[in-house]
């Protein structure tokens, strides 16, 4: 049994005048690959700006690695956790590796500037995301995916345990999203444990081995990918009826739209 | 550039308005250096060239770099300490200073107040803007107008009321050196030193929050920190050059835009070059203040500044509109 490395404990969150989240527990292990589902507005985005610190939490616990996040300081929260929002702005003139480099913050001293293995774990990163060679190019003179690339290489840049993802290929083609869900398996099996919020049920099912599915900001089901992606399931939560199939190839769990006529 | 800064230094020796042969500027700086007896020309080219003269480039330098830390923490092209009402702030504080004949333990309580005027305009500009939306570039120049305005009246009103200890108004509206000189430099100096000194620490945080406080805070950024920091320090900076100058337009403005498209947009090279061009601009902005006029008389040095830099802001909004 591997440490958790997310705890969530009764979590209620939310924004002035309307709580989202209610009343969610959860426990991530180190290692797993999860993702999160669920219709519009049911709390996947306020769940991952809890996560990532940046949210208050109205009450209930939250620990990240042990540490009670409320106690961590941005800094050391940052080298435990990175997070890929969904909408990135690119910089007027700032180049793609400097943005990249800014993943780097949490390992620098006040004092300090980016070091040569700053320069050179930014560069790694980059590599990674196959956007090394957009590093000199100003950030927002980039396309939607590029952006995403250099984005997802200042992420790993961080060098966390954890990465969150707010539907990181929100922008990409399906080329691009394979790149980017095969750079994560890879990521995950060398030991980075990743929770993605994810709209596409079909791709969120070939890649994740939990998901995890919310409604109205509560919890309605989590489990193994392959026990919990049921035509039952689907079908309540989205209320709407859907078929699943096995994928005729990895033999994963699809699911299908049925016509309602 | 940095050896621009000598250059324009020892250039502008030679311009004032009691006409000094070449000759005579050269024995002055000589006896300086070599701490000879006094004449008349070392008096001139110190005392009086001299002093204004570094003044004139300190208070150049804090604007730039002041209006280079508005500009990025606000992510707004036309915010500077002028376009903020800041500047207003600061030179609203220091004439209540100067009206109420303030003094603390013997010192001159005038920066100070500048820097209490300069820390409530910015509270009540920022204030109005997030009122009004969240820091759009118009809400904040809209905000900054409305304060320069009012605050523009209460120093009228303090002058009004104190014929005599307030220095001519149109000094803290429209800016000048006049008559200002090394006593001056020791005045505003320490303010200088240390809020440059705030901001160029935390030119690392300036260049992240460019990302929006979210995301700066995800990578280990502490927001609220960093931002009151810069604030302050940028604060610091508009108030040292104000309570030795008055208000000085637009410099704060033009000089970071010019360096960002010189050398990028990073940071820390942004406000040190912007300290030295900003330096560079303001101390010729000054030699022309007090030598374009024929009989003697001076121009405000803020109206210099105003007439190149209306027509470069100008510029930026109708860029900025495009783009």
């Amino acid at each position: 049994m591997t440490a958790p490395i997310i705890e969530i404990q009764g979590l209620n969150a939310g924004y002035k005048d309307s709580p989202v989240l209610r009343d969610i527990s959860l426990t991530v292990s180190a290692g797993e690959f999860t993702g999160i589902l669920g219709p519009n507005g049911s709390g996947k985005t306020t769940l991952i700006r809890a996560l990532s610190g940046v949210l208050p939490l109205t009450s209930g616990l939250v620990r990240i690695a042990g540490h009670d996040i409320r106690e961590l300081s941005p800094k050391a929260r940052a080298k435990h956790c990175a997070t890929v929002a969904q909408k990135n702005p690119g910089l007027s003139g700032v180049r793609a590796l400097s943005l990249v480099l800014m993943g780097r913050y949490p390992h620098v001293s006040f004092l300090g500037g980016y070091s040569d293995q700053d320069h050179r774990r930014a560069q790694e990163a980059m590599a990674e995301t196959s956007s090394l060679h957009l590093q000199d190019r100003g950030s927002d003179t980039l396309s939607g995916g590029e952006l995403q690339r250099v984005i997802t290489a200042k992420a790993l840049a961080q060098d966390t345990r954890l990465l969150l993802l707010d539907e990181a290929a929100s922008n990409l083609d399906v080329a691009r999203t394979l790149d980017l869900y095969e750079l994560l398996r890879i990521r995950n099996a060398s030991g980075l444990t990743i929770l993605t919020v994810a709209h596409d049920l079909n791709l969120a099912a070939l890649y994740c081995h939990r998901l995890v599915f919310l409604k109205n900001g509560s919890v309605a089901a989590d489990g193994p990918t392959d026990e919990i992606f049921t035509s039952q399931t689907l079908s309540e939560i989205y209320e709407t009826p859907l078929a699943v199939a096995a994928h005729p190839i990895t033999g994963a769990p699809q699911a299908y739209l049925v016509p309602r006529a | 550039m940095a050896a621009a800064v000598p250059l324009s230094i020892y250039a502008a020796l030679f311009f004032g308005s009691y006409p000094l042969p070449a000759e005579a500027i050269h024995q002055a700086i000589a006896s300086m250096l070599k701490g000879q007896a006094e004449s008349q020309e070392l008096v001139i080219v110190r005392d009086i060239r001299l002093g204004r003269i570094l003044l004139s480039f300190l208070t150049g330098a804090a604007l730039a770099v002041s209006g280079g830390v508005f500009q990025g923490l606000l992510r707004n092209p036309l915010a500077d300490p002028f376009t903020l009402g800041i500047s207003s702030g600061a030179a609203c504080g220091a004439a209540l200073s100067l009206g109420l004949g303030w003094t603390l333990a013997g010192f001159s309580t005038l920066p100070l107040a500048a820097l209490g005027g300069a820390f409530a305009a910015m509270a009540l500009v920022l204030t109005m803007s997030r009122l009004a939306g969240d820091f759009s570039r118009e809400s904040l120049v809209l905000g900054g107008i409305v304060v320069s305005t009012f605050l523009g009246a209460a120093i009228a009103l303090i002058k009004a009321l104190n014929e005599e200890s307030v220095a001519a108004i149109v000094f803290w509206i429209m800016g000048s050196f006049q008559g200002r000189g090394f006593e001056h430099v020791g005045l505003m100096l320490p303010y200088m030193l240390v809020g440059g000194t705030v901001v160029l620490l935390l030119a690392r945080e300036l260049d992240i929050l460019g990302l929006g406080a979210e995301q700066a805070a995800q990578v280990g950024v502490a927001v609220g920190r960093a931002r009151i920091g810069l604030l302050v320090g940028a604060g610091m900076l508009t108030a040292a050059a104000v309570s030795v100058s008055g208000i000085i337009g637009f410099v704060g403005l033009v000089v970071p835009h010019l360096v960002r498209m010189l050398i990028g947009p990073d940071s820390r090279p942004l406000l040190l070059f912007s300290a030295l061009g900003g330096g560079i601009l303001l101390l010729w902005s000054d030699v022309l203040a007090r030598t374009i006029l024929s009989h003697g008389a001076e121009l405000p040095v803020g109206v210099v500044t105003a007439l190149f830099g209306g027509p470069f802001f100008c510029l930026i909004m109708a860029r900025g509109r495009r783009g």
